[in-house]
């Protein structure tokens, strides 16, 4: 069935546009096909063609389905380079869209809604609507993605359009394809979207299982992953769900099975009985293991899963560790990930056969598999205490071999295994140290180092060993010169010979006044000073029993690791990363941020929690004197514009982006509570400040008022935010009229949060300078209470919070629940405990760090204790602050 | 949790793009092929990087098929096992339109490529990629004549993958049942792993709608159904079925019913990890010759009942790249050097069972090596046969019933057949 296409590919002497213009408007219809298959062509090299739009659309008007279809993906795109021209297209989309032939009416609804010109989404609602109603299933599963196209291009169109309902009916559509798209479109409009849009209700659940067995393949992972944000409510409904989805287990698609798992193993969260869990997890290995001869790729996406599942269920797969030996064959990336799963299925029953595979691995000739497979050996060693001996055996047999690269990955191993067992292996050292002039890498010879100082006093010769690393000293890798320098002050002080004696005074020359390095210098000073002030508290210091490690070095933590195990099959799975770390929609991209940075798809690296965000502002100079210059009261600020920083008056410039501004003259209620004064009058020169911050509708503002009691009209005001914990910035210019005097003003400025983060340990210090035209620059402080962060959304789940608090109790004072609802400090439970009274509450502040609270209070009488959990326990003291504040 | 691609690219082997569809406009063209060329250049060999990279904010994944790469890049946390897989499909209809998916066949047939990327993917999720159905309404030039005008039914039915008003004068089905024996044996002559994946491999001509059921002596349906299972019945572990057959019914009463797509599909696969005695054990002893001659023996020996016979029996036993002068005896089969695998290949057309043949083989080593040189790649010993009329399981196909309205009888043909699949046996 081959075809002759390439044909097309040829291009002619003569210039080519004009030629093609000619045969675009020729008479004959195969010669203007022939002509659009050329320009298709041009198009597919990357050539510009678009000077060829109207002729190309007016090829458009044709029966032939072909050349239709030609012109439509030509017009997908060039429409958004030429839109005053695409509109030519509108009228033969609209009546295709009517055309008898269900094919084309499909094709042209889709196409519409891939031309990402306004003007065409207009006209592609009254196409859209007919086709959502279309008497073909094969339009309507069409037309329900082109509601979420539509969506992406104009989600207001959409929801004023009513598509969102017309969606929401196609659920209960009798076809499975069309109910397949519906929820692909819905689930993610819902993404994309604040408000509930699409919730999953009993009935729709059970609509969609039932979807699930007659839809094609593809449909029925849209379907499984959809269902996957489903909380049953119960454990009865939650065996429910398994029972419907445990079939798909049986599945050819391997992406169905890897959704059906994740559906069963969040299901499994709900259920209670043992007996089932047992159940499921005997049922769901079988499909597991047979991921593993699929294709490398899908084997890959299915091992980096299969690493998140035995993390979380460890007896899934316990008896299985034999399918995840490595095939000669095997792509590298997939014996990588096999090793991982490997150490973590280990234990003491199969450690003798995973050693001999590690050992047949570490021979081979890969050089990253071959050093992986060797500190797999020594992570198994670290992991289970009483294979240590075996695995330290199979490393000296492999440090036997000689081959270079190998001594050095097994001592590195060899020294963790030293730290995880002190005082147990050190008759092995004698045999380490015949590999010492091998060693060529810096993390090999550190550990080397390492260990000679750490066992100094049971190497004879450890002087002359060390000895021989100092003379090349000077041009030794950082790494290697800090240990050599504690090696070498461990030797001193365990032997406080002569040769040491002089050795150390080498070192620590060599390491103060020969280096450029601060960190060596650091380090050389302070164990001189230790050592000339008193040798025996540098003994103390210096040769202290250390902490034993652990092998927890590829654990995830429980939360994020039950985040990604409801993303299961997705990318965040693959990457171990939750997704909101690495997805970037188009919008979102012209506001990159660091976050970017650390992903880099294969990275272990742990997933860090603190994106910086830094936005530069505009240019300082040229919007601060237009500040001053407009600083006349405007009741309005221009909802968008260019952020206008302030004149760096704190000498710290922040740049903004405002996202909210609140007009002047809304309302800082006169109901509301009289502010805090900060610089009074006296010192102000008549000018009194009180400000403070607070939370009105989601949003946090500082609310000022101004009091001019001096004797002249001030106006011109400015104000400017230091750097703070919270990198709290003003979001808008401070909008204050000339404040006659004897007459005050009152006005809210919206805040940003990260804008400009200070670092360290967090503190409620608020620093604020305030300009006038008149008056110098006022510099205060302000406290930030921590319970305007309290955002709306920090209700919490009632289990996880009894779960949650059991330790740490600290003092404080008495409540209604009533005040601190208002504050966003929600009520979760109460209980009364002799004659206690003891509530529950919880509260959350941006970046989502929640907070757990326990009262405990006798009814009148004074003095509250109160206990919060939180994960970021640095925020605790002024945690306590802010409750002290709330329950006056 | 939605998530769909932003673009699907055909590259060449350079990481040039052939052919590409835009389906957000979030990712352009020159983005993922600065992206694909750099990553490229960088890996000597393409195929040991994981299929999956992020970069610059974008996921890519990508399989290779001949000398064309099928990548799609994405903005969003999206079905990375689906979309992988689908690029496996993409290439299967691929190869149903042009036989083979290569650059020359992309470039020859641009049009309906076109064609079939609107279709198979709609917005970045993947909706339809039965070749067979497809090819009913999306044609080359050749066939353009015949086009239905109409998508077909199955597009969207729930059986989506067979087209009604099919007939053939002779109704038949071809079902052979395949087992692979995959194994692994290390350098202590230890069966480290062994497990047989088997394929029930369906021909169906058949005309209309036919029901099928098909009866496996499946021990837990023969036990359910009370009947006596004396030896005959087996345990499968873990069984697969195409789309076709009814999930929910087989989780209910083991019933294997379906309505068959037309021509050539995998009905079922499953998986069986209980040991099983290697069927045909090779040891090859290796003597090296103060580094200038290496020396081999190799004993074949087959371990399956007298009236079974292994053919197309094919031993690859590798021997040093520099190897020359071969000198080779067998006494069954034939053996050569071939020196584009670095092995010596020892064919022998006919193995009975119970039987054991040897093959000696002689080479020279010029090459001059370091005492403690790196170490060699290290390759398995491996095998390929097959023996018919034979399955290592003991499955059987008790009755296939074929039921449709125009009541016509319908012949089954059935076939067993092993063969060897991942048969490794590590050399000490």
């Amino acid at each position: 069935m081959s075809g002759h296409d390439s044909k097309y590919f040829s291009t002619t002497k003569k210039g080519e546009i004009p030629e093609l213009k000619e045969e675009l408007n020729s008479q004959y219809k195969d010669k203007r096909k022939d002509a659009v298959k050329k320009v298709i062509a041009a198009m597919t090299v990357g050539k510009d063609v678009s000077s060829l739009f109207t002729d190309v659309v007016n090829c458009m008007q044709t029966e032939n389905l072909e050349l239709k279809k030609l012109v439509y993906l030509y017009l997908i795109n060039y429409a958004k380079s030429q839109p005053d021209l695409a509109i030519l297209a509108v009228n033969t989309f609209v009546k295709d869209s009517q055309d008898p032939n269900p094919l084309i009416r499909a094709l042209a609804v889709r196409t519409m809604g891939c031309i990402r010109v306004d003007k065409i989404t207009e006209y592609l609602c009254d196409p859209l609507q007919r086709c959502l109603k279309d008497d073909d299933p094969y339009v309507r599963k069409t037309a329900a993605i082109c509601v979420a196209k539509l969506y992406d291009i104009n989600a207001e169109l959409v929801e004023d359009r009513g598509f969102l309902e017309n969606l929401k009916d196609l659920i209960s559509d009798n076809n499975p394809m069309v109910v397949a798209n519906a929820v692909a479109a819905l689930a993610e409009i819902q993404e994309n979207s604040a408000s509930p849009i699409f919730e999953i209700t009993s009935h729709t659940l059970s609509k969609l299982l039932t979807a699930l067995n007659e839809c094609t393949e593809w449909g029925q992972v849209f379907i499984l992953d959809a269902l996957a944000r489903y909380k049953a409510p119960d454990a009865r409904e939650a065996e429910n769900i398994v029972e419907r989805v445990t079939p798909r287990l049986q599945h050819a698609n391997c992406a169905v099975v890897l959704s059906a798992v994740k559906m069963i193993l969040l299901q499994m969260e709900i259920i209670t009985s043992t007996d089932v869990i047992r159940n499921l997890c005997k049922k769901m290995a079988p499909p597991l293991v047979t991921l593993l001869s699929a294709e490398p790729e899908i084997q890959y996406v299915a091992l980096r899963n299969i690493n998140l599942i035995v993390q979380k269920r460890p007896t899934i797969l316990s008896h299985e560790i034999k399918v995840f030996f490595c095939k000669y064959n095997d792509p590298i990336y997939v014996k990588m990930e096999k090793l991982e799963i490997m150490i973590k299925l280990a234990s003491d029953r199969n450690i003798d056969q995973v050693l001999l595979e590690f050992k047949e691995y570490a021979t081979e000739v890969d050089v990253d598999f071959v050093r992986k497979a060797v500190r797999a050996i020594g992570r198994c060693a670290i992991k289970l205490d009483r294979a240590a001996e075996r695995c330290i055996s199979v490393l000296l047999e492999l440090i036997k071999i000689k081959v270079n690269y190998v001594v050095q990955e097994a001592i590195i191993v060899i020294k963790d295994i030293f730290r995880r067992y002190p005082n147990t292996y050190e008759s092995i050292i004698a045999t380490l140290c015949e590999s010492l002039d091998t060693l060529d890498e810096p993390e090999a010879k550190a550990s080397m180092i390492w260990i000679i100082g750490e066992y100094a006093e049971r190497i004879d010769n450890a002087d002359e060993l060390l000895e021989s690393f100092l003379e090349t000293f000077p041009e030794e890798p950082a790494m290697v010169q800090l240990q050599l320098l504690t090696a070498t002050v461990k030797l001193f002080l365990k032997k406080p010979t002569d040769v040491p004696q002089q050795m150390i005074q080498a070192v620590l020359n060599n390491a103060t006044v020969e280096t450029d390095n601060p960190d060596l210098r650091d380090r050389a000073y302070i164990y001189w000073r230790l050592l000339s002030t008193d040798p025996e508290a540098a003994k103390d210091i210096v040769l202290a029993e250390k902490p034993v490690i652990s092998d927890d070095s590829n654990l995830l933590e429980p939360s994020l690791l039950d985040e990604l195990l409801a993303n299961i099959a997705t990318l965040s799975s693959v990457y171990h990363k939750p997704p909101e770390v690495f997805v970037t929609r188009a919008k979102v991209v012209t506001a990159k941020t660091d976050e970017e940075e650390y992903l880099d798809g294969n990275s272990e690296t742990a997933y860090s929690e603190t994106p910086s965000h830094v936005v530069s502002g505009g240019s300082p100079t040229a919007s601060a004197s237009a500040v001053a210059s407009t600083s006349q009261p405007a009741s309005r600020a221009p909802p968008t514009g260019p952020a206008a920083p302030l004149p760096d008056l704190l000498g710290d410039l922040i740049g903004m982006d405002n996202s909210a501004v609140v007009p002047a003259d809304d309302p800082a209620t006169p109901s509301a509570p009289p502010l805090p004064v900060l610089v009074p009058s006296s010192t102000g020169q008549g000018l009194q400040i009180s400000a403070q911050l607070v939370r009105h509708e989601g949003q946090i503002f500082y609310s000022l008022l101004f009091e001019n009691g001096s004797q002249v009209a001030l106006d011109g005001f400015m104000i400017q935010f230091n750097k703070n914990s919270f990198g709290l910035a003003a979001g808008a210019p401070l909008q204050v009229p000339a404040i006659q005097p004897g007459t005050s003003a009152r006005t809210l400025v919206p805040m940003n949060l990260f804008q400009n983060i200070m670092p360290g340990p967090p503190s409620s210090l608020l620093q604020v300078a305030v300009k006038n035209n008149q008056q110098p620059v006022w510099y205060f402080s302000d406290k930030i209470p921590l319970h305007v962060f309290f955002s709306e959304d920090g209700k919490m789940e009632r289990s996880i919070f009894l779960e949650d608090l059991t330790n740490s109790v600290i003092h404080s004072i008495d409540a209604t629940v009533e005040h601190l609802a208002a504050s966003n400090v929600f009520f979760v439970a109460k209980r009364r405990n002799a004659n206690k009274e003891v509530l529950y509450l919880s509260t959350k502040i941006p970046r989502g760090i929640p907070f757990l609270i326990e009262i405990t209070a006798g009814l009148g009488v004074p003095g509250v204790k109160c206990a919060i959990k939180t994960p970021n326990p640095e925020y605790a003291p002024i945690f306590f602050e802010a409750m002290e504040t709330l329950l006056v | 949790m939605a998530g769909a691609v932003s673009a699907l690219f055909l590259l060449d082997i350079k990481g040039r793009v052939l052919v590409w569809r835009d389906y957000r406009g979030d990712v352009s063209a020159v983005q993922a092929e600065r992206f694909f060329t750099k990553l490229i250049e960088k890996e000597a060999d393409p195929e040991s990087h994981s299929p999956v990279v992020h970069d610059d904010g974008v996921a890519y994944m990508f399989i290779q098929h001949n000398n064309v790469f099928l990548l799609t890049a994405a903005r969003q946390n999206c079905n990375a096992a689906s979309i992988l897989l689908f690029l496996h499909r993409v290439v299967d209809v691929f190869k149903h339109y042009f036989e083979e998916l290569e650059e020359e066949s992309l470039r020859d047939n641009f049009v309906v490529v076109y064609e079939l990327l609107d279709e198979m993917m709609d917005f970045g999720y993947p909706q339809y990629t039965e070749a067979k159905i497809l090819s009913e309404f999306i044609k080359t030039d050749a066939y353009r004549m015949e086009v239905t005008q109409r998508p077909p039914m199955a597009v969207t039915n729930a059986v989506s993958w067979r087209s009604e008003g099919i007939r053939y004068k002779k109704n038949e089905v071809f079902l052979d049942v395949v087992e692979s024996v995959n194994i692994l044996v290390n350098s202590n002559g230890q069966i480290i792993r062994s497990d047989v994946v088997g394929a029930l491999k369906m021909r169906t001509y058949l005309s209309g709608m036919p029901e099928c059921k098909l009866g496996l002596n499946d021990r837990v349906l023969l036990e359910a159904q009370g009947r006596a299972t004396k030896g005959k019945a087996i345990d499968l572990d873990d069984i697969k079925f195409h789309q076709c057959v009814r999930l929910a019914r087989f989780e209910n009463d083991r019933t294997i019913s379906f309505i068959p797509p037309d021509g050539a599909f995998d009905l079922m696969t499953y998986r069986l990890s209980t040991q099983v005695k290697p069927l045909i054990w090779v040891e090859a002893q290796v003597e090296k010759h103060s580094r200038s001659r290496i020396e081999l023996m190799v004993k074949a020996r087959s371990q399956f009942k007298e009236r079974s016979t292994a053919t197309n029996v094919e031993i690859e036993v590798p021997v040093p790249a520099d190897s020359t002068n071969p000198n080779i005896r067998t006494s069954m089969g034939s053996a050569a050097y071939a020196p584009e695998n670095d092995a010596l290949v020892w064919k022998i057309k006919s193995f009975p069972g119970g039987k054991e043949y040897m093959c000696r083989a002689e080479f020279s080593l010029p090459s001059i090596t370091a005492e403690e040189g790196a170490p060699e790649k290290k390759a398995p010993i491996r095998v390929k046969f097959e023996i018919p009329y034979f399955t290592v399981s003991g499955i059987q196909v008790r009755y296939l019933k074929i039921i449709e309205k125009s009541g016509y009888q319908a012949l089954p043909w059935v076939r067993y057949i092993t063969m060897a699949g991942e048969y490794e046996l590590r050399l000490i």
